[in-house]
């Protein structure tokens, strides 16, 4: 480890406690740090503390776990497609996990079912955009699989209206949720869940991140440097959907945040796919607790989908990456 | 060593083999070219070599083991292959790209050792590239680009060294550079395979050449043996005239104009 990534970590842990405080602070009801350190310790106004330890907490670390996840996938996937526009959103992953999902929540699934249920639609999407963009032209092309993702995405959020079209108001989050994200449901048994799916894709990303960092050289240049190329990169889709399925199982279709985060992520100078795990783990975590803040804070009492603000972050950041698809 | 013997290779759905019984040694402390017209199945060796395209007949022997069975890791540890296209997806510090050669020797949880720094500092000064490391990987000429991924080549710390078209698109000076590493690393006991299409540099620099022709060993030997005017003109059916280049005397092709009637 390099002193300069472990500078570059302390810097990134700085700011998402910065952000993290933030995030149970401000809101409807304001709260001062200090005030929130209390509530966290139970003492104080007790709708206070209950604000802070079973509204604002949970929801911050929520939000905190899928910026990791959805993160930790897009630089994974950039790297081994080799596609700086790569990451599980618009690959169409997040939408055939969010149909996983929404057909297991309809049918009564609990939080250790629904996760699995995303996780065979997100290998079905990631199956469905790959045959595509294989058959288009012989290797992986990365415009095709990127417009594959996309449309795969798009019938995605047809079906969940569709499977959600009738369902009772009470029992179902609305196809609004789960279209546009949102953290506001969380629940600290949600929380725990989703924390073991991060921490175990986060670590299975690490065992391989050298191999990703020889897949990002090109199939031959890794084949030459012994990486069993298509298992490794097999072994990346199937973690990557991993992530994206817990995530949309959590807090619905959250997009762009895969795209961006990686590029901050290099920005700073790192380029090992382990240093870059730890960066785009903690820089996602902080954009998607920023995020989820903006989404409460901007029209108060209203609060907007996390999605809607997340896209408005990454539209703009994709139309002026558009050239690496050249 | 790498050996290749009587390899057969084919490519998914074609009906032709794109190798057809094929032999060839390449032995320590000696340059072994490939040559041969475009589509003569000389990459298609290399990508067997790194296990991309399975055997249909044949053997490859590296160091006396079968490569079939070699581990891939284990495999790198012994051949190291710069291959012929290349581009990292994001630009990354030459000396970090000359790192990822230690990739073979790390397992999954191996950290990072001071012979892995010391076998990286060795393959940075033994390809030349010490004013290089600080560099980005985009801000690199095309040669001093292939100087650095012999570098990464030579971090492997193999007995062997394969290049596809190390020399493709660089300058003269470039090109010759190129060769003369290549002849010194040669001298210092590697076994130095190589495929070209510079079949004049290839006649100065190699021990030995092994001419295909349609997937199939049209000549082999030395370079005087194979750098014959009747070989070359049938091979790459063009015209040719075979001279003695003046400077050291090695077999050299001269190309004429137009096809004879």
């Amino acid at each position: 480890m390099t002193r300069r990534f472990a500078l570059i970590v302390v810097l990134l842990l700085a700011a998402l406690v910065l952000v993290a405080v933030a995030g149970v602070a401000l809101g409807n009801v304001r709260v001062s740090p200090l005030g929130a350190w209390r509530a966290l310790r139970g003492a104080g106004d007790p709708l206070v503390v209950a604000v802070v330890r079973d509204l604002r907490l949970p929801r911050v670390a929520l939000a905190a776990l899928v910026g990791c996840g959805l993160a930790m996938s897009g630089s994974a996937l950039q790297s081994t497609l080799r596609n700086a526009l790569a990451e599980p959103y618009l690959l169409g992953v997040s939408g055939g996990a969010a149909v996983g999902a929404v057909l297991a929540v309809s049918s009564g699934g609990g939080y250790g079912v629904v996760p699995l249920a995303a996780f065979a639609g997100a290998v079905l999407a990631v199956v469905v955009a790959l045959v595509v963009a294989h058959a288009a032209g012989g290797r992986a092309d990365g415009r095709v699989l990127l417009m594959a993702g996309v449309v795969v995405g798009a019938f995605a959020n047809a079906a969940i209206m569709v499977v959600l079209a009738n369902a009772p108001p009470n029992t179902i989050r609305d196809a609004t949720w789960w279209m546009m994200g949102s953290v506001s449901a969380a629940e600290w048994s949600g929380v725990r869940w989703l924390a073991v799916y991060v921490a175990l894709g986060g670590a299975a990303l690490w065992a391989i991140g050298r191999d990703i960092d020889a897949l990002a050289l090109g199939d031959e240049a890794a084949a030459a440097l012994g990486v069993r190329v298509g298992r490794a990169t097999r072994w990346v889709y199937v973690v990557s959907a991993l992530l994206a399925a817990a995530t949309v199982s959590a807090a619905g279709l959250v997009g762009f945040v895969g795209l961006v985060v990686p590029h901050l992520a290099r920005a700073t100078g790192l380029r090992a796919q382990r240093e870059l795990i730890v960066a785009t783990a903690l820089i996602g975590a902080s954009l998607v607790v920023a995020a989820d803040l903006a989404a409460r804070l901007a029209r108060p009492p209203a609060e907007l989908p996390l999605g809607a603000v997340t896209a408005l972050i990454g539209v703009p950041f994709f139309l002026t990456r558009l050239r690496a698809l050249r | 060593m790498i050996h290749f013997e009587r390899v057969v290779l084919r490519y998914p759905r074609r009906e032709q083999p794109a190798v057809r019984d094929v032999s060839l040694v390449a032995r320590r402390g000696r340059i072994t070219a490939v040559v041969g017209p475009n589509g003569s199945g000389k990459s298609t060796l290399v990508r067997a070599l790194l296990g991309l395209l399975p055997l249909e007949r044949g053997t490859i022997t590296i160091d006396a083991a079968d490569a079939a069975t070699l581990d891939p890791r284990e495999r790198a540890r012994r051949v190291a292959v710069v291959p012929q296209r290349e581009s990292p997806a994001f630009p990354l510090p030459v000396r970090e790209l000359v790192a990822l050669g230690r990739r073979p020797h790390l397992h999954a949880l191996a950290t990072w050792s001071a012979a892995d720094s010391r076998a990286v500092d060795d393959a940075i000064a033994a390809a030349g590239v010490g004013d290089l490391v600080d560099r980005g990987s985009d801000e690199l000429s095309g040669g001093e680009w292939q100087r650095v991924r012999i570098a990464r080549a030579l971090a492997q710390q193999g007995t062997s060294l394969v290049l596809d078209e190390p020399t493709t698109f660089l300058d003269v000076a470039h090109e010759m550079s190129v060769f003369e590493l290549l002849a010194r690393l040669a001298r210092e006991g590697k076994a130095v395979l190589l495929v070209s299409h510079q079949l004049n540099l290839v006649a100065r620099f190699a021990d030995e050449i092994v001419l295909l022709h349609r997937g199939a060993v049209a000549a082999a030997g030395t370079p005087s043996a194979v750098m014959r005017g009747e070989i070359l003109e049938r091979v790459y059916e063009w015209p040719v005239v075979v001279v003695r280049d003046p400077a050291v005397g090695a077999p050299a092709l001269v190309p004429l104009r137009g096809r004879r009637d």
